[in-house]
């Protein structure tokens, strides 16, 4: 009876996240065409026209470390934390290269970056890239010695 | 000239929390294996002290884990069977929740039956651990307070069977 009630609760968790939480959706649904591999964007941060870059994940890992410049916005998997991101982004072009990332937990386990995700092109963004993070922040942009902010 | 740094040293001790949190810190160290386990002392949100320092002699599993990762949900219920196992001979487990509010873990923790402390982490807690940057995360500490094992990432229920059981047997 135990083990059905802890199923029927993960499968809730899993399905149904959490009750005040946004539909989060699922980073397999990413199309691959707006992924951006780690390496790509560090490139990228040292050009002269770096793109906006926006956390969408939890607070308590962007404060340990985040991309430089990237601002918080998050988190995705919560209705008041798509409403950071619409804040966030509103007064930016449409046509404005933005990337967002989370990087929480491994990609295809991710609660927050596809609601995310969908929430930027449902505000009508063109130019959405999302970077791909297979493992986690840690993982594969920090312990790889692409460049981190700490603190915030 | 002691006045003046007596006044400058009030100042600095009187800068409220907010602006410590958002100064910029340096690099955490990586830990690995063979490093002493950081010492820590919380109060868990059970309501007792969970100090790591007077679990020395026994194996101690940290579990970072945090109410929005679903890898780490999973696994609770199999920790705490671990727990209730080998609780008599010496095995600890603690959990350490990243979430962002205080009030999300406590509500897990009302849908989930956890049989071991919980403490709650943060930004500088994660720090001290050489930097929570992903979950799951979990660290198996010995009877001397050395870092035996670290796993980052889905962890299969075997292959952590199997590290306690073998830490367990280990004579010391």
């Amino acid at each position: 009876m135990r083990l059905a009630a802890l199923i029927a609760f993960l499968s809730a968790l899993l399905l149904a996240p959490l009750g005040a939480s946004a539909a989060s959706g699922d980073a397999l649904t990413i199309p691959a065409t707006v992924q951006m591999q780690p390496a790509e964007l560090a490139a990228m941060l040292k050009s002269e026209n770096p793109p906006t870059i926006l956390q969408v994940g939890f607070h308590v890992l962007y404060e340990q470390a985040h991309i430089p410049d990237a601002v918080y916005a998050g988190p995705g998997n919560k209705e008041d934390g798509l409403l950071n991101l619409k804040t966030q982004v509103d007064a930016l072009p449409r046509d404005k290269l933005v990337v967002i990332y989370c990087g929480c937990c491994p990609w295809e386990k991710c609660p927050n970056i596809a609601a995310a995700y969908n929430q930027m092109t449902t505000m009508g963004f063109t130019k959405v890239k999302v970077l791909y993070l297979a493992s986690n922040f840690g993982e594969d942009w920090a312990d790889k010695g692409y460049p981190v902010t700490r603190g915030g | 000239m002691s006045r003046l740094f007596a006044a400058i040293m009030a100042s600095l001790l009187a800068l409220p929390p907010a602006m410590a949190a958002t100064a910029p810190a340096k690099a955490p160290t990586k830990l690995k294996v063979g490093d002493v386990a950081p010492q820590f002392s919380r109060r868990d949100l059970q309501g007792q002290i969970f100090d790591l320092k007077a679990q020395r002699g026994k194996l101690v599993l940290i579990d970072f884990w945090a109410s929005w990762c679903p890898p780490c949900i999973i696994a609770i219920p199999h920790l705490g069977k671990l727990q209730k196992q080998y609780g008599g001979r010496g095995f600890q487990v603690v959990g350490i929740s990243m979430d962002d509010s205080v009030d999300t873990t406590r509500e897990t923790m009302q849908d989930i039956a956890f049989q071991y402390p919980v403490v709650l982490g943060d930004a500088r807690f994660g720090n001290l651990y050489g930097g929570v940057l992903g979950l799951p995360l979990q660290m198996l500490v010995g009877a001397d307070g050395r870092i035996l094992a670290i796993w980052s990432g889905e962890l299969s229920p075997t292959i952590l069977d199997k590290a306690v059981a073998a830490a367990i047997k280990k004579p010391g």
